[in-house]
């Protein structure tokens, strides 16, 4: 008898996803949804996809989903998990909508500890718009508004939101992951997980940073696109558990 | 037509309270009512001021361009508001604390020192209360005890000694002008 | 006796938790703080009831906007500018059709303007507000009882429409007290299926305001005015008083309506001017035809707002070509007492002779 080692999540949709090759939101998709399914909290899920390239996860979720204006999510989040407390709620942001349009949302949603959880994709560019500097677009980084590259003096720093969030009170979890390898995909599966276990304790507000390749927008290859997280835009964005007060963490923690 | 009245002080003279007492003894007793506190950025500390409209009919306007009774508890008060009054209205001064006397010889001027009544009763804060007394007895909009009855039921019977206290500061006040 | 003396914005926030409101968020800004403070104190100790002090009023849009999606009954308030901030999220509440009470207490604009009572928002609640195709059902109270009357009513309309619904009164309705008696709320009603819950076992549902094929939004565009013409034939509310030997008809809404009628006492008293008064309850949808209807046999309407003249181009839609329409505006806060108002109708009412 054939063992099924691989196939499709059960709360996926059998849609085709609408991402261009190479882009790390199916890859992201894939991994929320197998958690979901192995946490068996389907039926207690309601996602929030917001306005960028993933506007259409409601397309491929098989879940409860609202769509949020552009970066409203976490407010919006914050309404149905206060008046749901037992439901899971999660908001799904891009790097404009995070910490660009939405960053007072993103900012205090975190800061008042609401317990939901936040996958955030920063590619480091706006994707579905055609390609503009995002807050995350790194210095140098040629984008269709900074076509010189990003100069610090005209056009800002990068934000680095799981640095800037994990200084809140509020914030259970921050921890910053990447798709370039399988070692880094199961270890952002992980860190999904326990945004998620967060979420069901009731530690506070969790965030995923998920540093996403955008071959399209970057104009490389998809392995290019992979290589340079590795070399540059991880640099920049370090992977990291920037906070972490789950009791196995914190016990970990005073051992050392 | 209505009768309308202002009620104008320092804040923490308990001026809204006046006012808010009135309208409610005003409302026990059947009227229509509508009473405007000044709001906005005049009142955070400062002066604090109420209009209290009280009519047969529906009333049109909660605001005074002329109304009938002005009381001032303290001289900015006074001067702000005495011009508005209308002819033949009636002004009540706290006079322990204005010494200024008021520009209109076509108002009756009702003074009551009742700051230093409530100091002699022993408790500064119910200045307001005798003012009120007075303000009963002079208007007779409503009788004293309708408004009394609404004065502890706005305050809450939980404390019967401040009951006590504030009847016995109306009394002082109602007493005070003589017939 | 069930007889309170409260200001205009606490009778909202009484109104809304009497009518079962369990989820508000809001951000302070004069002249409607009383509301926000008042949700604070109270909505916390009613069953399930949800305060939250947003940070800016487009998150509380979104916030109640989550909320009404799960199945609350939800509200939040405002005044003129942080309305504007609001009408992104009022836009896609219309587009998702959820359920929900918005409150302005106008003041004086544009811009920050001032905290005094006006009516410049006119325009931006009965023509949508926001971006896109929608309207929603607008309230213009002018009584601390009507506003509690309507605040309960909203909720219930809210829900028969699946649409927003805003009240529109001013700094002076929100700060002025009246006496109020509170009538018994209706028992909700409102589907489960409309809610968002957690797809359980079952199909998994979705609520959005995207919808990128043009047809499809097309149709959904006329889904949305097909309702609007129920609401149009079915909810429309009016006031009319002293018009049957009127000579003269003031239209006029909210606080205007109030100062209007004041006039109106004062020169049928002094037997200057035989007016009346038609006062629009809805200003959305608004008494067309009703305000029609009067000029068979009166001909001389005089339109009296706290603006430049806003609902004057209402009154015109009405009545244009069967009767002579004057305006008299007070924008930016002031507020003309009745005798005021009485001079200036009587003296447009000579003029016109």
């Amino acid at each position: 008898m054939a063992k099924v080692i691989f196939q499709r999540p059960k709360y996926l949709k059998e849609n085709v996803f609408h991402y261009c090759p190479g882009c790390g939101h199916s890859i992201a998709h894939r991994l929320i949804a197998e958690v979901i399914e192995e946490m068996g909290i389907r039926g207690i899920t309601i996602g929030v996809p917001p306005a960028g390239c993933a506007v259409l996860a409601y397309n491929y979720f098989d879940l409860d989903m609202i769509e949020a204006q552009h970066g409203r999510g976490p407010a919006l989040a914050t309404g149905l998990k206060r008046t749901l407390p037992d439901r899971f709620v999660f908001s799904y942001q891009g790097d404009g909508d995070l910490a660009a349009i939405g960053i007072a949302e993103s900012f205090h949603a975190a800061n008042r500890g609401e317990n939901i959880t936040v996958f955030f994709i920063n590619n480091a560019v706006y994707g579905m718009t055609g390609g503009q500097m995002a807050p995350t677009t790194i210095l140098e980084q040629r984008t269709t508004t900074t076509p010189a590259g990003r100069h610090k003096t005209l056009d800002g720093y990068p934000v680095k939101v799981c640095e800037l969030l994990s200084q809140l009170p509020g914030v259970a979890y921050a921890q910053r992951c990447t798709l370039t390898s399988p070692a880094q995909v199961n270890k952002t599966k992980k860190a999904i997980r326990k945004a998620f276990q967060c979420q069901k304790d009731a530690l506070g507000f969790s965030i995923v940073e998920i540093l996403s390749p955008c071959p399209t927008n970057w104009k490389m290859s998809p392995i290019d696109a992979c290589k340079w997280i590795d070399e540059v835009m991880s640099k920049e964005f370090p992977l990291d558990v920037f906070k972490d007060i789950t009791p196995a963490a914190q016990k970990n923690t005073e051992a050392v | 037509m209505a009768t309308k009245a202002i009620f104008s002080g320092f804040g923490g003279q308990g001026v809204l309270m006046m006012g808010y007492s009135l309208a409610h003894s005003a409302m026990n007793k059947g009227y229509h009512v509508t009473f405007l506190p000044s709001y906005g950025a005049e009142v955070r500390g400062g002066t604090a001021n109420c209009t209290v409209a009280i009519a047969e009919e529906e009333i049109a306007s909660p605001v005074a361009s002329e109304p009938d009774y002005l009381v001032a508890m303290n001289s900015p008060s006074l001067f702000t508001f005495q011009n508005k009054i209308t002819a033949g209205g009636v002004i009540f001064l706290n006079s322990s604390i204005i010494k200024d006397h008021p520009n209109r010889p076509d108002v009756d001027i009702c003074s009551v020192p009742c700051s230093e009544l409530a100091e002699e009763m022993g408790n500064s804060r119910v200045a307001n209360i005798i003012m009120m007394g007075a303000f009963i007895k002079k208007t007779g909009i409503v009788t004293a005890e309708i408004y009394l009855q609404s004065l502890e039921s706005i305050l809450g019977s939980k404390k019967k000694s401040a009951a006590e206290i504030n009847r016995r500061a109306f009394s002082t006040g109602f007493d005070y002008l003589k017939n | 006796m069930n007889k309170f003396l409260m200001s205009g914005n606490n009778i909202i926030g009484e109104a809304a938790i009497r009518a079962g409101c369990r989820f508000y968020a809001g951000y302070p800004i004069t002249p409607q703080n009383e509301l926000t403070e008042y949700m604070a104190e109270h909505m916390r100790n009613a069953e399930g009831g949800v305060f939250i002090q947003s940070e800016s009023e487009v998150a509380a849009i979104h916030m109640i906007t989550g909320a009404a999606a799960a199945g609350a009954r939800v509200m939040t308030s405002s005044s003129s500018p942080g309305i504007s901030l609001k009408q992104e999220g009022i836009s896609s509440l219309a587009a998702c059709e959820l359920p929900s009470v918005i409150v302005n207490i106008m003041r004086g604009g544009p811009g920050l303007g001032n905290i005094r009572p006006a009516q410049g928002d006119y325009f931006q609640a009965t023509r949508g507000g926001g971006h896109g195709d929608y309207r929603t059902i607008v309230f213009g109270p002018a009584t601390c009882q009507e506003l509690a009357d309507l605040t309960m009513d909203a909720f219930d309309l809210a829900d028969k429409y699946r649409t927003p619904v805003m009240i529109l009164a001013d700094g002076m309705m929100g700060q002025m007290m009246e006496p109020v008696i509170f009538k018994k709320p209706k028992p909700r009603q409102y589907s489960e299926n409309f809610m968002l819950r957690g797809a359980g076992d079952g199909k998994s549902k979705i609520i959005r305001g995207l919808i990128l094929d043009a047809i499809d939004m097309e149709e959904h565009n006329w889904k949305l005015a097909r309702k609007y013409e129920v609401i149009t034939k079915s909810e429309i509310r009016y006031e009319t008083y002293q018009t049957d030997d009127a000579e003269l008809v003031v239209v006029a809404y909210g606080t205007a309506a109030r100062i209007a009628k004041g006039a109106i006492k004062r020169l049928r008293e002094h037997n200057k001017v035989k007016a009346g008064l038609f006062r629009p309850i809805t200003l959305w949808p608004f008494p067309e035809t009703q305000l029609r209807s009067l000029s068979g046999k009166i001909k001389d309407f005089l339109v009296f707002e706290m603006s430049t003249g806003q609902m004057l181009e209402d009154v015109r839609l009405s009545l244009q070509g069967y009767a002579d329409i004057g305006f008299h505006g007070r924008p930016g806060g002031a507020v003309p007492t009745p005798a005021e108002l009485a001079n200036v109708i009587a003296r447009y009412y000579e003029k016109k002779d």
